[in-house]
């Protein structure tokens, strides 16, 4: 399978790539200039080549993935205000087509859907084994216009848990595999993001086709970067001009000062001892105090991937289906076991889900669970702030040690 | 532009339940069946310690672990309690009915491991069904093993499994077998109590002995803690650990347990290992 | 042919006495035998004689209207079979059935409870001893209240 982003060192265990993003200081000397309407050329283009587009467009009150048609479909002079619990979608005063923060769907709306039908059985009588049909992959391949860095890097730890193990997800393989992946580099981080704190953002190091910056600065342009041999083949099919070292500068000038506004910033040193040393911290029984264990971080959360199935019958012709659907750790019969559930309080399941995605998904699968894209903040209907459940139990671990050194 | 095709995976097994028939049913307990499967594919045959999913068509899906003798030809054989739609389903299924099975994961009772040393057993309940195929190993290649010692538990005389091949075991000369009840009716001669009451006097030296322990959780909690107290060190004491399970593959998320995935790392793990996460609540 | 005396010390609930106290103890102590499905005693009885099961088990039983007679535990040998001697208002509160043919040392409530009088240490001994017994019985009856297989397994 040839994806660009399958090659993942592990340096660090909070980083899939061994490069933090922020060590980027250069924009690549082959980046081409691309105007604004330049866009519908690349979205045509990509659908003429058969893909299925898919990128962020206002609906329902917020900027959320949708199949585009054409770049019209994209939200020019759009953006929102985020913060803990609040998500208000407000007009630019300009016409910067991706100047606002992730919203609440990611790609694993398009790479784990929430319902997917595995296989089909139909009954064949006498006694005979039914016939199983497994369910045939999407008849287009994927083209993700508008993933953000963040979105990057949370693919690439669902592909570390489906597709490097014993067992190969073969639904997320078949979407996978030959995805065409445009990433538009961050300008306008949201109140909640905090990419820079983990590596992985604003700026894409790697795993994409092409990569994109808006720069609104001396003209409404585009410096766009291939990553990839077919990413460069559609480059060079778009109507561009060579970049110059200002428009290099510009780009990287946009992201720089991205970094430097992140909504929040987390302390990730050490994350998984530390969670591993505190699962009695009296902070989970403050924030289970809060928490409804509704699901809703789960659901927004580009890495989050459990899933469930579920086995449906047609009475009319004894068929049978099994559909795998996503579920949440914070649903009280998910860890049902011998007549009862394992994590029956909230407390319980709000801790699983945070010494998951910060501990101990390094000791499953080799990196950190998080990408810092702050959408668990934004879309948690009370406003829990992963950053500052995990800065309170790192400051609680230290009062317990008596000012002992960390 | 050229589009790519979908990479190449393998379905069978993994994902695609295989269709096996039922070649008999035999009712063990009140709750408890025994399911002997032939298959209808080809398939890879389970070894003692590992796990298959079992589907009743349109009904779900359950892991449960072998219960037969892989040491050569036969059935595939499952013991299956009856407590929810899928495994009533699976305990109704007559003879003929096809089911499907996908498998086996999971690791094995480290028998290899064992060769030399004393093998001490301890089940508990349903807990017998995951070892009796450690047992049957232990007992055809009786050789490989210094003394061998099976302790049995159940919550009554009725509800112990396999009684027919529980007394064939007990009238060898070459192993020790054991048997427990947490209450019985009167007319019972045998011994009542909880299975850990077994361990201080089993015939093994704890210094060198190796245990495998099936059973709900808190009784292997129990026996573990006996077994420790006894001298057995906890690096040579195994269990088979169990957690809601929907893909059996690593990738539902559900099986979790801490670091570990039970279903990728275990369901067997030494208990020094399991022991500071079990000893977490709710964890 | 062993004395009553080295009977008595080789149980481990009397493990390390003295063998003079050994020789008082033995001195309210005497060999018995029971068949089996013979009865050493019934709930209700006066509890004047306590028993140390030599050879063979012992079941206790409570009878219930609706499901008969229950075994609620069993003595092997070592173990001891009764208590409520110890205190008033000194009855049985289970019956006590022979399973197998059971060789014991049957021991007079009342003559010890009058040498612990007599030798507080001695009776200090004792307490501590059967005190240990039941604590190790109640563990373990408390682990049985867990119905620990009651539980679902898998599915």
């Amino acid at each position: 399978m040839d994806v660009a982003s399958a090659d993942v060192r592990l340096q660090h265990p909070l980083l899939c790539s061994g490069r933090m993003t922020s060590e980027i200081r250069t924009v690549d000397s082959e980046a081409r200039v691309l105007e604004p309407e330049g866009l519908g050329v690349l979205v045509d283009a990509l659908l003429d080549a058969g893909y299925r587009v898919v990128g962020p467009t206002v609906r329902d009150g917020a900027i959320v993935l949708d199949e585009l048609r054409t770049a019209d479909d994209l939200p020019h002079g759009w953006t929102a205000e985020q913060g803990a619990a609040h998500y208000r979608l407000e007009r630019r005063e300009d016409e910067a087509v991706f100047g606002w923060a992730v919203g609440p769907h990611s790609v694993k709306q398009e790479l784990l859907p929430p319902h997917v039908r595995l296989w089909r059985a139909t009954a064949a009588g006498d006694g005979a084994a039914p016939a199983l049909e497994p369910e045939p992959p999407p008849t287009s391949p994927l083209a993700v216009l508008g993933a953000r860095p963040c979105d990057l890097r949370a693919i690439a730890i669902q592909d570390r848990v489906f597709l490097e193990g014993a067992y190969v997800e073969h639904d997320y393989a078949a979407r996978r595999d030959g995805a065409f992946l445009v990433v538009v580099n961050c300008g306008v981080p949201g109140g909640t993001c905090f990419c820079t704190s983990l590596g992985t953002g604003p700026r894409a190091a790697e795993g994409f086709d092409l990569a994109l910056t808006e720069v609104l600065e001396g003209g409404h342009r585009f410096v766009v970067e291939a990553g990839s041999e077919r990413g460069r083949t559609l480059l060079e099919s778009l109507p561009t001009e060579a970049a110059s070292s200002e428009d290099r500068a510009a780009a990287l000038a946009v992201t720089d000062a991205a970094a430097g506004r992140m909504g929040r910033q987390l302390d990730a040193e050490g994350l998984p001892a530390l969670l591993a040393a505190s699962l009695e911290h009296p902070r989970f029984a403050e924030v289970a105090e809060r928490c409804l264990t509704c699901g809703n971080c789960t659901a927004v959360c580009p890495t989050c991937f459990c899933t469930s199935v579920e086995d449906v019958t047609h009475l009319a012709d004894g068929s049978a289906e099994r559909w795998r659907v996503w579920d949440t750790c914070f649903s009280l019969d998910y860890s049902y076991i011998h007549g009862g559930s394992v994590r029956r309080s909230p407390r319980a399941r709000y801790r699983q889900w945070l010494t998951h995605k910060f501990g101990t998904w390094v000791d499953q699968f080799g990196t950190s669970g998080c990408v810092g894209c702050g959408r668990c903040i934004t879309w948690c209907p009370v406003g829990i702030d992963v950053t500052e459940e995990l800065a309170a139990i790192r400051v609680g671990k230290t009062e317990v040690e008596h000012g002992d050194a960390r | 532009m050229a589009v790519r095709s979908s990479a190449e995976t393998s379905l069978q097994g993994a994902v695609l339940p295989v269709p096996y028939r039922v070649r008999s049913r035999v009712q063990e307990t009140s709750d408890t069946w025994t399911l002997e499967l032939d298959p209808l594919a080809e398939t890879v045959e389970p070894r003692a310690g590992q796990f298959d999913m079992l589907s009743a068509f349109g009904v779900g899906e359950v892991p449960i672990s072998t219960s037969g003798d892989h040491d050569g030809p036969g059935p595939l054989t499952h013991t299956i309690r009856a407590v929810g739609p899928v495994t009533r389903a699976l305990c109704a299924a007559g003879e003929g009915t096809v089911v499907g099975v996908r498998g086996p994961f999971g690791n094995e009772w480290p028998l290899a491991e064992a060769a030399g040393h004393d093998l001490l057993v301890v089940a508990g309940g349903i807990g017998l069904a995951p070892l009796r195929p450690a047992i049957r190993h232990a007992l055809a290649h009786r050789e490989d093993y210094g003394a061998l010692c099976v302790l049995v538990g159940a919550r009554t005389p009725r509800d112990l499994l396999y009684v027919h091949e529980i007394e064939r075991w007990r009238s060898r000369l070459d192993a020790e077998v054991d048997v427990i009840v947490d209450a019985a009716a009167s007319g019972w001669h045998g011994r009542v109590g909880l299975v850990t009451m077994l361990i201080p006097g089993a015939m093994i030296d704890p210094e060198s002995a190796v245990a495998f322990v099936c059973g709900p959780e808190i009784m292997m909690t129990l026996v573990v803690r006996e077994l420790m107290d006894r001298g057995v060190s906890p690096d040579r004491i195994w269990i088979s650990m169990e957690r809601n399970m929907r893909c059996g593959v690593g990738h539902c998320g559900h099986c979790q347990l801490g670091p570990v995935l039970v279903c990728r790392d275990g369901a067997v793990f030494r208990a020094d290992e399991m022991t500071p996460l079990t000893g977490v609540r709710e964890l | 042919m062993e004395t009553l005396a080295e009977l008595i010390a080789s149980s481990p609930v009397f493990a390390g006495m003295t063998d003079e106290d050994l020789a008082l103890i033995a001195g309210c102590a005497w060999n018995i035998g029971f068949k089996v499905d013979e009865v050493l005693f019934r709930e209700g009885d006066d509890a004047d004689t306590f028993y140390l099961v030599r050879r063979g088990r012992v079941s206790l039983e409570l009878h219930t209207p609706d499901r008969g007679g229950i075994v609620i535990d069993t003595a092997e040998p070592g173990d001891v079979v009764g208590w409520s001697w110890l205190f008033p208002p000194y009855h049985w509160h289970y019956d006590a059935r022979a399973v197998e043919n059971v060789r014991a040392i049957a021991f007079d409530g009342a003559c010890l409870r009058g040498k612990s009088t007599e030798d507080t240490r001695l009776g200090y001994d004792l307490m501590q001893r059967f005190a240990a017994v039941m604590i190790d019985r109640l563990k373990h009856t408390r682990f049985r209240l867990l119905d620990v297989y009651g539980g679902t397994f898998v599915g």
